[in-house]
């Protein structure tokens, strides 16, 4: 038997009950999942020795994802994802814990968020990694076919998921993160997608981006056509400072669908952080 | 080129694969593919394929995919480029058109996918 070296709790924060997972010591690094998806997609991350002998890696289920409840009262209400709320999850989170000056990483949705928490929150912040991060994607599918009662919610977003991975990705991993965006919750994806393509449109504000305050690190796997390479150009064109990196071989999950080679790319930017 | 892949080879590489043919099993429908001008269509029984070539004049389909011969070129290679791999990754770059009923496409999208990828691995 091997056992990692991963604890998982709860948390009460507000009218939520939060699961988050961890490991290491150190300089905190809250890691952010992706839309429809939890904190497992972290855990290369959370397992690999060399990062957290110097960082304390936490990631949590949102709301409505994971292991996490959603509020009560949830069947009386569509779940939708909005800048405010998300930002308001994160810090709070943040908060409660005691995370003092934590790297806030996330990808995908998380990848656009830390650009909203580098413009409200840089100072509370020692760095920003953005994963696959754009400052908006327009709408070229239909999200509401994934939350359909003729149409299976898990099939379907495991579907939309499998595509934005890289055909490079190894295949245990590429399925594995197929299987968590199987298990989302009826809607949930479609709401946090409502975030990504129509609330969370940041383009008019990220020119407002400070990185002298708190450093911005943007990582984008070549294969991702949802927050593709170009539409990371888009942002770093706009923000002054940001540290861009192409991740060869990598799509819109780079953590979890092909954990070796996102780890390669992820230490250096930690030890830079560190130094 | 469209031809030898369409006829000859689509139906032997999905019907010949358990781990597609299992992602259609339940699917009993027949969709329209269009390579440019050409037309197939592809009647699913439990999971296994026949491929038929138009031109069609009075035939009925559920939803249709249709993209430009070099589009499916790009998405058959055998390690497609980047944005060239995945159908909705045409459908962001409007490189194919998906017409028709998008429920059943949508309930079938991952066995519909690994369909259209199986050339690649000819």
């Amino acid at each position: 038997m091997k056992l990692e070296p991963i604890v998982g709790r709860y948390a009460h924060i507000g009218k939520h009950r939060i699961y988050f997972e961890e490991a290491g010591q150190g300089i905190p690094l809250l890691c952010l999942h992706t839309a429809g998806s939890d904190g497992r997609q972290y855990r290369a991350v959370l397992n690999d020795a060399a990062i957290t002998k110097h960082f304390r890696v936490i990631t949590f289920d949102m709301p409505w994802h994971g292991k996490s409840s959603p509020p009560a009262g949830w069947q009386n209400e569509d779940y939708r994802l909005t800048t405010a709320s998300y930002t308001v999850m994160i810090m709070e989170f943040v908060r409660e814990l005691g995370l003092e000056r934590p790297v806030v990483m996330g990808c995908s949705i998380g990848g656009r968020i830390v650009l909203e928490l580098a413009l409200r929150h840089a100072r509370e912040l020692r760095a920003l990694i953005g994963l696959q991060t754009g400052a908006y994607v327009e709408r070229y599918y239909d999200p509401s076919w994934l939350d359909h009662p003729e149409v299976h919610g898990g099939r379907a977003c495991g579907a939309v998921a499998y595509g934005l991975m890289s055909p490079l990705a190894p295949e245990a991993d590429k399925w594995e993160t197929v299987w968590h965006y199987m298990q989302g919750g009826p809607g949930v994806f479609t709401g946090d997608l409502y975030f990504y393509q129509v609330d969370g449109d940041i383009r008019g504000r990220i020119g407002e981006i400070d990185t002298s305050v708190c450093p911005l690190y943007l990582l984008t796997g070549e294969y991702d056509y949802s927050a593709s390479p170009r539409d990371t150009e888009a942002v770093v064109a706009r923000v002054k400072g940001a540290k861009f990196t192409v991740m060869k071989g990598l799509g819109h999950f780079p953590m979890s669908e092909n954990p070796e080679a996102f780890v390669g790319y992820l230490r250096p930017v930690l030890d830079e952080i560190r130094s | 080129m469209h031809d030898e892949v369409m006829i000859d080879t689509l139906a032997r590489l999905v019907n010949d694969d358990p781990a597609i043919v299992r992602w259609g099993r339940r699917m009993n429908e027949t969709f329209m593919v269009e390579v440019g001008e050409e037309q197939y269509l592809i009647k699913v029984a439990e999971g296994k394929i026949s491929v038929e070539k138009g031109p069609f004049t009075q035939r009925a389909w559920r939803f249709a995919i249709r993209a430009k011969r070099d589009a499916w070129k790009k998405f058959w290679q055998k390690t497609p480029a980047p944005g060239w791999h995945d159908l909705f990754g045409l459908l962001r770059r409007g490189d194919v058109k998906f017409e028709g009923d998008q429920r059943v496409l949508m309930a079938y999208l991952q066995y519909v996918k690994q369909v259209l990828a199986a050339p690649r691995k000819a």
